[in-house]
């Protein structure tokens, strides 16, 4: 029989009795309405997270001194400091897969005005250090590379500092001290808010780290080098190609360890993700339950519909439909009721998800392979149920059937 | 000599009742040529059932050879059979046996659905030919509920012929219609049957059979009797009878009213 005959006899068939359909069809609309529900909140979550983490920076990939051992003993990370500014330029230099490559010198001191004082976080950096943390500026600009290479004392601020020093004023042009070394400002940075684990990004002074290096720290050494690779394919390549510059550039022979540590934030984005999505699949896993229920009532419905259609079923068979077409017949019956309560289903989830985030301002997004999981999911709960009515009803003798009353 | 519509020969079926052993049939030979109209007849348990059952291939025969149009019916699978009721057989029941709710075109163009052969290319206008064939042009998209008994044995009757089967079986057709009402079906029986078709009409009413041009009397599984009819009656001849009784039925009962 055509594949449309089919689905036109098994319509009819289901739109003969209305009511009934649309109950059994519910368990199925509330089993993929939930699914959908739950993976939309879930995956809600589990973006907001990416976003938070994809906000520290655009590919950022992090070299910080390494340990050094002596006698034996390793001191652990950080202990022997051996990043240059020589390092910095090297990699920028040689490099070929990343964007953007700062160094960056951390000191803290207080920031002084006429009004008040305040102590902060000073990192000394190059130009390139806003487009690899992804951030801009409200008010004036960054330093310029001319300010970088001339040493000058010019400072960018955090939106913190800003508030707590001048809650009034745009404090580009003003004059701040930094310990005892008076800065001009120029720029302002845009909020960034907080990191995941509640340091305040924004409680920060930005300067030239010649300039840090200068006046500030006196460190010849640097705390990190910030670097961007030019896509996320690019990650492991790009740490690859900097420890084999480093390594160079530390002139370490072959076999001794490295002296540096290259990190990206891969490590803390799976961390992050994979939290949410063992809460999104275990949400779903429950939601998809309901769908298993509805499908128990649609194979109960099934097999109701066979007993009281026997009748039906022995005619089909005398004027000559094999067991198979009578098998066909029940399963698309089954597999549309399912497919069109899925379907339902999709739309109820997504207004109930896009409800939920109006009332609860949370995120919500459904990824496309979740609709396509839904729908297919209950296609085949559809199938599944309907086997065994629709066995039963191949099975029948028609004899017996077309004298059932 | 053309092939015999129907040949039997020493057909028995034996239903297993527990223990017991049933005989339904024991031994019995039938020959139906091309163009026959044949009344079966036999009280309830005679075995007219089982004898309709296999001749309709819905069951086979525990011994003996059924022939249907030249093809051996035994050891046929039960899809083969499926398809052999679908090609060669047309089936009118005692109670109608339409699907509920489906209007009488869809019930007609069912079995054109089924077939496997390809023979059948507008299903739809088919049944309509068929429906406008035993007289009901103008009913088409009527449900069963909405047909008198007559009209709804007339559309079972369209459902049969619309494949263009060798043989239309006919179980009681008239046990649920009033005597008019299965004149007038008899009367339909005979003119398709003039039209070539073979036509067998199972009935225990001697009133029915007496329309056939042969009767066989089944009794305890066997056939009792096998007898031509000489001068079958016309059903047309009698429905035309019975309206000149009820008009002059219904004149008289106007005259006592004036």
């Amino acid at each position: 029989m055509k594949i449309n005959t089919l689905l036109t006899m098994a319509t009819s068939s289901i739109l003969k009795n209305k009511m009934r359909t649309m109950l059994t069809m519910l368990g199925i609309v509330i089993g993929v309405g939930a699914v959908i529900v739950m993976v939309a909140v879930g995956h809600g979550a589990q973006s907001q997270i990416e976003a938070q983490i994809k906000n520290l920076g655009t590919n950022l990939i992090v070299i910080t001194p390494g340990s050094s051992a002596a006698g034996g003993a390793s001191q652990g990370a950080q202990t022997f400091n051996r990043l240059t500014i020589a390092d910095a330029d090297k990699i920028t230099a040689e490099s070929t897969l990343l964007s953007a490559v700062s160094p960056v010198i951390v000191t803290r001191t207080q920031v002084i005005t006429g009004s008040g004082n305040w102590r902060t976080e000073i990192n000394g950096v190059s130009t390139d250090y806003l487009t690899i943390r992804d951030w801009n500026v409200t008010s004036g600009a960054l330093f310029t590379n001319d300010d970088v290479v001339a040493n000058r004392k010019v400072a960018v601020l955090g939106s913190t500092i800003v508030k707590n020093l001048f809650p009034d004023s745009d404090p580009v042009g003003s004059q701040i001290q930094l310990g005892n070394v008076p800065f001009t400002v120029v720029g302002v940075l845009a909020p960034k808010g907080q990191t995941s684990s509640g340091v305040d990004q924004d409680d920060i002074v930005l300067v030239p780290y010649t300039t840090a290096q200068d006046r500030l720290s006196g460190f010849t050494f640097l705390g990190q080098i910030l670097a961007s690779a030019q896509s996320p394919t690019d990650m492991t390549a790009a740490q690859d190609e900097i420890r084999s510059i480093m390594r160079e550039s530390h002139g370490l022979p072959n076999g001794a360890p490295d002296d540096f540590t290259v990190r990206d934030q891969t490590a803390i984005a799976q961390a992050a993700t994979s939290t949410t999505s063992v809460m999104t699949g275990l949400l779903a896993a429950i939601a998809s339950i309901s769908l298993v229920v509805g499908g128990i009532g649609i194979m109960n419905i099934m097999l109701v519909s066979v007993t009281e259609r026997t009748r039906e079923i022995g005619i089909r068979m005398a004027i000559g439909a094999r067991g198979s077409d009578v098998l066909t017949q029940f399963l698309v019956e089954s597999v549309v009721m399912s497919l069109l309560g899925g379907l339902i289903g999709l739309a109820v989830g997504f207004g109930g998800a896009a409800l939920l985030g109006h009332l609860m301002g949370w995120s919500t997004s459904t990824p496309l392979i979740a609709v396509a999981a839904a729908v297919g999911f209950s296609a085949a709960v559809g199938m599944f149920f309907g086997f065994y009515p629709a066995r039963k009803a191949a099975a029948l003798d028609p004899i017996q059937a077309l004298r059932y009353e | 000599m053309s092939t015999p519509v129907i040949e039997l020969t020493g057909v028995t079926k034996v239903y297993q009742m527990g223990e017991t052993e049933v005989y339904a049939l024991r031994g019995v030979d039938l020959s139906v040529s091309a163009g026959e109209m044949i009344a079966v007849m036999g009280s309830s348990g005679s075995g007219k059932s089982t004898l309709m059952n296999i001749l309709g291939c819905l069951d086979v025969p525990t011994a003996g050879s059924y022939m249907l149009d030249g093809i051996r019916v035994n050891g046929m699978t039960r899809n083969e059979r499926a398809d052999l009721r679908n090609r060669k057989l047309g089936f009118v029941f005692q109670g109608f046996n339409l699907l509920p709710r489906t209007t009488a075109v869809a019930n007609v163009e069912l079995p054109l659905l089924y077939d496997r052969t390809g023979r059948f290319t507008s299903t739809r206008a088919l049944a309509v030919e068929a429906l406008t064939r035993v007289g009901l042009g103008a009913r088409l998209e009527h449900q069963p509920s909405e047909l008198s008994g007559g009209q709804q044995q007339r559309v079972a009757i369209a459902r049969a012929l619309v494949t263009q089967p060798t043989l239309l079986l006919a179980d009681e057709p008239t046990g649920n219609l009033d005597s008019k009402t299965s004149i007038e079906v008899m009367a339909l029986f005979q003119e398709l049957n003039e039209q070539g078709i073979t036509v067998i009409v199972v009935t225990h009413e001697p009133d029915i059979a007496q329309y056939a041009h042969r009767v066989v009397d089944v009794r305890d599984g066997r056939i009792l009797r096998d007898h031509a009819v000489a001068a079958p009656r016309r059903a047309a001849d009698d429905v035309r009878t019975i309206d000149t009784d009820a008009d002059g039925l219904r004149a008289t009962a106007l005259q006592e009213v004036v």
